[in-house]
């Protein structure tokens, strides 16, 4: 509780927090009072937004650069369905052995690449994976191939599951708040300072002994360990995975909700997941121009925003000052 | 016992001799101090001694043990901490978060710290916390601790890296041109700062090209030039060195000065 009363009483706050604050709550009390289509829309949105928080520690916080996190997602998302559409497992298991699988695959990985600097990473991220989507494509005894796994049951424990829409949304803004809470943890404590700090200045952080090449890959595994929980949610949640759920589309929507949310900051995934999730929704009037209007709105928010919407209350901060 | 022992430290890159066959004993509870002009190779024997660049020939040990070769982080573990020449610092973290940073070494918490605000992890935050503040006030900091690190004038930038240095609870504390670019009452503030940390315990070594502090402060002083020690011994001394004079003041009218 102590990081959610923090992230209140951010020492930046004005009413700017508490009104985005205030938009995001009314909006999913909307949701749930209307239901309808937009629910399927927010809880697509509150599984991006554990996707994001995982992207966010590795990329925001330790300043490093990953096109690849939809691999560890595919391994969740993959395990959930096989295990528990193939085999019968529980949901809540099927998805640990996910989460390890996908740890263990980080580590493999990260332990050599991490050792890699600017664009190699990122080329070697972005293979990680192309890779995890061939094997899904290719591995057709156990992934069924282009055409996927249907029939994942809900998520649940024992006899009891969530079968309704609603009680799914209710249970998805619970993991979303998990996943933020724990990365204000993170954000606030030791571990955190040090990926900051590795983010900040490598040699700065070596000079004051803190290992940046380990806390690189720790921080790589903590946000893969994100989006394999964020894997295994999708899976429990539409019942249906398939290579093209976990592609690159993947890798460039979570980059947008994360860039437009705010890099770095520990609101900014929400923010961005539930903005990039409902902004094209927004349009559906324009029609045509649908997509138009969508590139249009995130430009500008870029550009009057630069570091996200998470940063719109220093903004107001600033112009607050430049104009007394 | 001597704290800091080189023996025959030499760099080369390439044809070039960067540091040629240097060999210095630095004292605990000493201010010592190596100086010499632009070029003289006191940044590349820094960068050796920390860890960040691998001697080509020779060996370094900290106290009794040898490190030559270890990586910056092993180095840091055994307290022996370095600033660097252009300040390098955590820009988008606050002064305060910057100098919990430099408390890393002798902290623990993990994962689970971050994650269960147990006991055992909120002590040790607070500990964090009210250490960090205790070292702001003795560098006069406290007033911008909220503030960020990149918003800092530039001589408070040098202060704040020497704090976080201190945080790391160092055995000796090597300083990379502290004074750079610091004006007159700056650099007589860190004269008296420097004076007290070594006072409390801390040895340091620094090297600067700017003489003034260094004579005002240094209990010893080594002088490079072009990669060789040409002399060294109190600051009295070196000042009347006549090989110094000729190689590093260049004449005698400077070392009257």
């Amino acid at each position: 509780m102590n990081s959610l009363i923090s992230i209140w009483a951010d020492r930046r706050a004005n009413w700017v927090t508490f009104a985005l604050w205030g938009l995001a709550t009314a909006f999913v009390a909307y949701v749930f009072v209307a239901g309808g289509y937009l629910i399927t829309v927010l809880q697509f949105a509150l599984i991006y937004t554990v996707l994001v928080t995982g992207l966010n520690v590795f990329m925001g916080f330790t300043g490093q650069v990953s096109f690849g996190h939809n691999a560890f997602a595919a391994i969740g998302g993959y395990s959930s369905a096989v295990l528990a559409a193939t085999y019968g497992w529980e949901p809540l298991p099927a998805g640990l052995v996910g989460l390890a699988g996908s740890l263990i695959v980080a580590f493999i990985i990260g332990y050599p690449v991490l050792r890699l600097r600017g664009h190699y990473l990122a080329m070697a991220t972005l293979a990680i994976g192309l890779i995890v989507y061939e094997v899904a494509v290719q591995w057709q005894s156990v992934t069924q191939g282009y055409m996927g796994i249907s029939g994942i049951p809900p998520i649940g424990i024992g006899r009891w599951s969530i079968m309704s829409d609603r009680g799914l949304l209710a249970f998805l803004l619970l993991a979303a708040a998990l996943a933020l809470l724990s990365a204000a943890g993170i954000r606030r404590s030791r571990l955190g300072r040090a990926f900051v700090a590795a983010a900040g200045s490598e040699d700065a952080a070596r000079a004051l002994g803190i290992d940046v090449a380990r806390y690189k890959l720790i921080a790589f595994m903590i946000s893969a360990a994100y989006a394999s929980i964020a894997g295994s949610l999708f899976a429990y949640t539409v019942g249906f995975v398939s290579p093209e759920v976990f592609g690159l589309q993947m890798v460039v929507l979570a980059f947008t909700m994360l860039y437009v949310g705010g890099l770095g900051t520990v609101t900014g995934p929400a923010l961005g997941a539930i903005i990039i999730s409902v902004l094209p929704e927004s349009f559906r009037a324009f029609k045509d121009y649908q997509d138009l209007a969508y590139g249009a709105a995130l430009i500008v928010i870029l550009i009057y925003a630069p570091r996200g919407l998470a940063s719109l209350p220093d903004l107001w901060g600033k112009w607050r000052r430049r104009t007394a | 016992m001597s704290l800091l022992r080189l023996d025959g430290i030499t760099r080369r890159f390439g044809g070039l001799v960067a540091v040629d066959n240097v060999s210095l004993e630095i004292p605990a509870q000493h201010l010592s101090a190596i100086i010499g002009p632009n070029g003289a190779g006191k940044t590349t024997l820094f960068n050796m001694i920390a860890g960040f660049a691998r001697p080509s020939a020779g060996r370094v040990h900290f106290d009794g043990d040898e490190i030559t070769g270890l990586a910056p982080e092993a180095i840091a573990r055994r307290g022996l901490i370095r600033t660097f020449q252009l300040v390098q610092l955590f820009e988008g973290l606050t002064v305060l978060e910057n100098v919990k940073v430099g408390c890393h070494l002798h902290t623990r918490g993990g994962l689970l710290a971050a994650l269960l605000p147990t006991r055992a992890a909120r002590a040790e935050e607070a500990l964090v916390e009210s250490e960090a503040r205790q070292l702001l006030a003795e560098t006069n900091l406290e007033a911008q601790a909220e503030t960020l690190a990149a918003a800092l004038p530039y001589g408070q930038k040098r202060l704040l890296e020497i704090t976080r240095a201190l945080a790391a609870r160092p055995r000796l504390l090597l300083l990379d041109e502290p004074a750079a670019g610091l004006n007159r009452q700056e650099t007589d503030l860190l004269a008296a700062l420097l004076r007290r940390i070594v006072d409390s315990g801390t040895a340091i070594l620094l090297i600067e090209h700017d003489m003034s502090l260094v004579m005002n402060v240094a209990d010893e002083i080594a002088v490079l030039d072009f990669g060789r020690l040409i002399a060294r011994g109190k600051p009295d001394e070196v000042r009347r060195n006549s090989d110094v004079i000729a190689a590093y003041l260049g004449s005698a009218e400077v070392a009257d000065a």
